[in-house]
């Protein structure tokens, strides 16, 4: 008989092929396999040689470059845009002190954000744009070694980054005639600044939607199930029209701009959206854990806010994120109302007598910025997930 | 609101013709009883006899509609501030565990003392970390509830109840969830905490723990008390017929 300590350590087997292997079994391993393969191959050969052949010998991309401002602020007034780099700078520290504090995420996303503003320093751009590109460099790398390590500062900064909404919209509008009218706010900023306000404002109210809708209170449940269904069954177009004619007609004498007013009808009718995610993580949370916690003597707002929303929302994260792309390409539908953003100066682009003909072009570098937007929050909320580890402790 | 003053020999839970319906259906139908500090007692009985019920009402996870409870002085109504003061008094052990799973064992164990006793970080993860060692399980304090085998898990939310330094100990069927190797892991972490004289209530069908444990084995049957008495009695000389029967079914296992 063979003594115990005889038994070897066996290494897992070596399950990696060969590329030569993997395709042998994952594209020709069958007959029909094999043809779908070969087929698809041509058709794939067929559109990207279209489409390289286009892009490197027909396309006419001075275009882009001709426009580019116009893409990035719309009909911002020009010798204000001073105020654009102020924000960016303002956005470049707390970008920076972030990174520096949490590291991870938001370390690689500056990385990348300082990549980009040293790309564009290196563009041919005027001598005065690139130093300013070369300022925001410094303004998110010189904090992040400030903020490096320092812990404790972390709630000043969150606290910062609440502050930083009405100091960036302060200094975006400034005061009167001497500022920035919104009617002139457009481009990528117009669509940023939406999408941000959006994303931000809606997050919490969904949140506090999902939890209203699942009180004990009739009352309370009734309020937010009803708008939560009234806003989910009209179009946003529809609410867009409705925010643009009715918030004049509810609040006289104030004086709301437009802008604004897309603001609240996005952020109405994401936030109705985002309370139905929010709620399907509510729902999957079992009544044991909500037991547990009152069992160790947590009252309602501790047990919400420690047992119950971390497990809720981290489980719908990519629900919640796919919603914020969604919001985010559905800004360029406030074109309707006559604002200008992205999309808008894409259209008024092709309008021009001068670039008669360069639809293409014109429209695919808009998918192109909308897409790199998208993607990074896709890709973030994946990194997110992986680092909440979800799934992994989720089941008991 | 009924603040009684505290005599030495008052029953730290008291029970007066508690009713229990759900919509119409009567759970518990007039529970009398009360406990003695540092009492022990199992309480057992046939498939939704109102068991789980019956305890559950003592800390307030369900509600019933006739009759007083009185916990150490205070009564369970709905005023919030009594709930939240009995819960902190009562501790509960779980059947399914509903330890937190996104939070580690530690973390399970100071959320309370760090929310509700509002002790500091520190201070909470020393208790902690004497809890865990005291239930056996301290080299598993950084992981999460599900890197650890369910026994481990049931210690664990041991350990997170006696955390809040209750004078009461419920157990909802703690083994009942767990293969039968773990049992007596867990069985022994309550032997241990019967000894050092915590009140406890426990719903369990593990009649050997009852035996050696127990001051006291009430039987329910169809939301009443049928009969109680000390283990031995109640084992050796049950008194009705439906005791007589459940506990020659129970024995037969
Ligand atoms: N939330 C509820 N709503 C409606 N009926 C319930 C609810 N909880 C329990 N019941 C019913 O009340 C009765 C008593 O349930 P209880 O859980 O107290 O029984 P139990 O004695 O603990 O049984 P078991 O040994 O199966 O745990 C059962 O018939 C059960 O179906
Ligand atoms: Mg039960």
């Amino acid at each position: 008989m063979k003594a115990p300590e005889a038994i070897q350590e066996i290494q897992p087997p070596d399950n990696t092929k060969g590329p030569r292997a993997w395709v042998k079994d994952n594209l020709f391993n069958t007959w029909y396999n094999a043809l779908l393969t070969c087929v698809a191959f041509v058709f794939l050969f067929f559109v990207l040689k279209g489409f390289l052949t286009w892009t490197f010998t027909e396309a006419e991309w001075k275009v882009i470059p001709a426009n580019l401002q116009l893409f990035a602020i719309g009909s911002y007034t020009r010798d204000q845009v001073w105020r654009i780099w102020t924000v960016l700078y303002i956005l470049g520290v707390l970008i920076g002190l972030s990174a520096g504090l949490w590291g991870g995420l938001v370390y690689r996303f500056a990385l990348a954000l300082s990549g980009i503003w040293l790309i564009f320093a290196l563009l041919p751009f005027e001598l005065a744009t690139r130093g300013w590109f070369l300022g925001a460099i410094a303004t998110i790398a010189l904090p992040f070694f400030i903020g490096r390590g320092r812990t404790g500062l972390r709630r000043w900064i969150l606290a910062g980054w609440l502050l930083s909404f009405p100091v960036i919209m302060v200094v975006l509008r400034g005061f009167g005639e001497n500022g920035v009218l919104t009617s002139n706010w457009g481009g990528l900023l117009l669509t940023l600044i939406l999408a941000v306000v959006g994303i931000v404002v809606s997050f919490p109210l969904g949140v506090f939607l999902a939890l209203c809708r699942q009180s004990d209170l009739p009352a309370i449940r009734w309020v937010s199930t009803t708008y939560i269904e009234t806003v989910r069954g009209v179009p946003l177009i529809t609410i867009l029209f409705m925010g643009n004619v009715l918030i004049p007609i509810f609040m006289p004498g104030l004086d709301i701009n437009q802008v604004l007013r897309m603001m609240f009808a996005i952020t109405f009718f994401s936030g109705a959206y985002m309370a139905e995610n929010v709620r399907g993580g509510l729902q999957a949370i079992p009544r044991g854990q909500i037991e547990a916690a009152q069992a160790v003597g947590l009252n309602y707002v501790k047990t919400t806010r420690f047992i119950v929303l971390p497990q809720a929302l981290r489980s719908v994260i990519p629900t919640i994120v796919g919603q914020f792309i969604a919001l985010f390409k559905d800004t360029s539908l406030v074109s309707i109302i006559g604002l200008i953003d992205l999309l808008g100066v894409a259209k008024s682009v092709i309008a021009n007598p001068d670039w008669l003909g360069l639809q293409a072009e014109v429209y695919l570098f808009a998918a192109v910025i909308y897409f790199v937007f998208c993607y990074s929050m896709s890709y973030g909320s994946q990194e997110i997930e992986a680092n909440l580890g979800v799934g992994l402790h989720q089941n008991l | 609101m009924a603040e009684h003053e505290n005599a030495p020999n008052d029953p730290i839970i008291m029970c007066e013709d508690v009713h229990k319906w759900f919509d119409d259906f009567h759970v518990l139908k007039g529970i009398t009883t009360s406990f003695q500090k540092g009492e022990r007692a199992v309480i057992c009985g046939p498939s939704g006899s109102g068991k789980s019920t019956f305890i559950r009402t003592l800390n307030r996870l369900e509600e019933h509609q006739r009759g007083t409870i009185i916990i150490d002085g205070i009564e369970l109504s709905d005023d919030l501030h009594n709930i939240n003061l009995i819960r902190q008094e009562v501790g509960m052990v779980f059947q399914q565990f509903n330890l937190f799973p996104h939070l580690t064992n530690l973390e399970n164990i100071t959320l309370g003392p760090i929310r509700v006793r509002k002790l500091t970080k520190s201070e909470a993860e020393e208790i902690a970390l004497s809890l865990l060692e005291r239930v056996d399980i301290a080299d598993q304090a950084y992981k999460y509830p599900a890197e650890i085998s369910g026994g481990q898990q049931q210690r664990v939310a041991i350990a997170r109840a006696l955390a809040m330094e209750p004078k009461i100990m419920l157990f909802d069927e703690p083994t009942s969830a767990l293969d039968p190797e773990m049992i007596s892991e867990v069985l022994d972490v309550m032997r241990e905490l019967a000894h050092s004289g915590m009140t406890m209530l426990v719903v369990t069908h593990e009649m050997g723990f009852a035996r050696e444990v127990a001051d006291r084995v009430m039987f329910f049957d169809e939301g009443v008390v049928v009969e109680e008495a000390t283990p031995a009695d109640f084992f050796d000389n049950p008194q009705h017929e439906r005791t007589k029967l459940f506990i020659s079914q129970t024995l037969q296992h």
